[in-house]
């Protein structure tokens, strides 16, 4: 039997490297084992969900880059999803065409930062995430190519996209798709994938059992990490998805090795897609023309998308007026710590680092 | 599973199916959603999660609305394999709002929930720790009441420099000035 020593009460963040945002994990350990954790959020809290009932639907749109600010062109598509399907608006087939290719090159640039963050908190110091960086910097070139800002996009437009690609644009994405990024994933997963170090930091961390996921609502990554091969993409298709041929990836375990693993799995899917989606690119109009003062019919919707963090839902009430009447967002940050407590008691505090940053948490969506 | 399209249950079917077993329990129903009585909800969500039919293992998402006279507790649940989804509404009072908690069915209420009672005021009797979730403890009041800090008659100012909204009208009046050209 160990010897038993004191409770101490440990604040890991609200200012840490490894919180990767303003969040507070307040850590009660015996020696080196976590007895209790007891999370604290709402550093970032700027109640959008208030303020949107007074902005019109169009204005709402930049608030959905500054949720979860490294998937801004998903948060765009699951707002201006909601409101079409609420306004009974259709979009051009060569939006959904864009609308896809963004959504997948937003799930790369996304998955490049939490891949070399997690192995940043493995303890890899820096230089793989400094590759990780390099990679996502050509996604964020092009998302700069095609709307002039590279983090808060706010590409998407009810209706359609907000601006045509212009003519540089394809050649330098089939460059980075079809050259760059495949030789650069290939690189990560000879660094990563089956590295003795990694697998002994991560495999069997963090581990949720396929019943616990579902649960705990958990989406996306975690969801599937634990065998259950559940993805809006599929299960409930929005834009193009429908037409193009991508597989899921699962994981077995449900620990963190398996949540880093479909991640970078899922970047090469996306390539997929991405792919397909170009040579299918239809002409036509980029969007249809909608009042900007947009005035809805009175009613409700729920719509979702898979975001890289998960599924991110949008729940929209109109009164008929400019502005919706209640405006909801199903952060899938905010749910997936649902298990944080489950997934670290009993672990050391470097299993704890490890099992936060493979949920892959965004503090901006979590508090809103 | 090519092309699988999440099915939304019409509330009809559901409150059907939920009056077979527990016929209190339903308040109403319309084709997009079911209203359930608060008294019985509890019992009423623990059937639709464990009902083969309506096979709700999945919480979606739990949010509220505040509806001037009531407070709507809004409710997704979804099932993973059959792949359909079902809205279920519990009404609460507007002064003391007060629904059982769904957290002792699925665990993954236990945070959408804190945040509903930070934000919105209702009280989840049940649940296992129901503490503030985003503002402190002492915080004035639950922001997404449309009561909260409202301004007199009703006015919003970020929709001050649009047209008033005329009921049944559809905008499009409303053009943004094109720089440059004083229009």
């Amino acid at each position: 039997m160990a010897i038993k020593s004191d409770l101490v009460e440990v604040n890991i963040g609200p200012q840490h490297p490894s919180t990767h945002g303003v969040f507070r994990m307040v850590a009660i350990i015996d020696g080196e084992r976590i007895v209790d954790v007891k999370m604290v959020v709402g550093y970032l809290h700027r109640s959008m969900e208030k303020l949107a009932e007074e902005r019109t639907y169009t204005q709402n749109i930049p608030f959905t880059d500054r949720m979860d600010y490294l998937a801004a062109m998903t948060g765009n598509l699951g707002y201006v999803l909601s409101v079409e399907k609420l306004a009974g608006v259709e979009v051009p087939e060569r939006a959904q065409y864009l609308r896809t290719i963004f959504a997948e090159l937003q799930r790369i640039a996304s998955h490049e930062m939490a891949t070399g963050a997690f192995i940043n908190d493995c303890g890899a110091w820096q230089t793989p995430v400094m590759w990780c960086f390099r990679d996502r910097e050509k996604v964020l070139d092009l998302f700069e190519m095609v709307c002039g800002a590279r983090i808060t996009t706010n590409y998407m437009r009810i209706g359609g996209v907000a601006f045509d690609i212009p003519d540089e644009f394809l050649p330098a994405l089939d460059r980075l798709i079809n050259d760059d990024l495949p030789r650069r994933f290939e690189e990560l997963e000879q660094l990563i994938v089956g590295n003795e170090i990694i697998l002994m930091r991560a495999r069997d961390v963090g581990i949720v059992t396929p019943e616990l996921a579902i649960n705990a609502s958990l989406s996306g990554p975690m969801i599937r990490s634990a065998g259950i091969a559940w993805d809006i993409r599929k299960a409930d298709p929005y834009c193009v998805y429908d037409r193009v041929n991508f597989d899921i990836p699962v994981g077995y375990n449900g620990d963190s090795y398996d949540r880093m693993v479909i991640r970078i799995e899922e970047m090469k899917q996306s390539l997929r897609i991405i792919r397909q989606c170009m040579s299918d690119l239809p002409a036509g109009p980029h969007k249809v023309d909608v009042p900007l003062a947009l005035r809805p019919p009175a009613g409700e919707a729920y719509s979702r998308v898979e975001s890289p963090k998960g599924e991110l839902g949008f729940y929209v009430v109109s009164d008929g007026s400019s502005a919706p009447y209640r405006w909801h967002v199903r952060p899938p940050s905010l749910i997936n710590l649902t298990v944080l407590r489950e997934m670290t008691v009993g672990q050391t505090i470097a299993d704890a680092i490890v099992t936060l940053g493979s949920i892959d948490i965004n503090v901006g969506e979590v508090d809103r | 599973m090519p092309h699988a399209v999440t099915v939304t249950l019409p509330g009809q079917a559901v409150a059907e199916r939920i009056r077979s077993s527990l016929p209190p329990a339903v308040r109403d129903a319309t084709d997009g959603y079911v209203v359930l009585e608060p008294a019985h909800a509890f019992e009423a969500m623990q059937f639709i999660r464990d009902d083969e039919q309506l096979d709700g293992k999945y919480l979606v998402q739990l949010c509220s609305v505040d509806m001037i006279t009531r407070i709507d507790v809004v409710y997704h649940i979804a099932s993973l394999a059959q792949n359909h989804i079902i809205e279920v509404k519990v009404p609460a009072d507007h002064e003391q709002p007060e629904v059982p908690s769904v957290t002792p069915i699925w665990v993954g209420a236990k945070l959408q929930e804190r945040e509903v009672y930070d934000l919105m005021g209702v009280v989840f009797t049940g649940h296992p720790e129901l503490t503030r979730l985003f503002l402190w403890d002492k915080f004035p009041g639950h922001p997404l009441r449309k009561d909260f800090m409202a301004l007199p008659g009703g006015q919003k100012p970020g929709l001050s420099q649009f047209p008033k909204q005329v009921p049944g009208q559809t905008g499009g009046e409303f053009r943004p000035r094109v720089p440059g050209t004083g229009e």
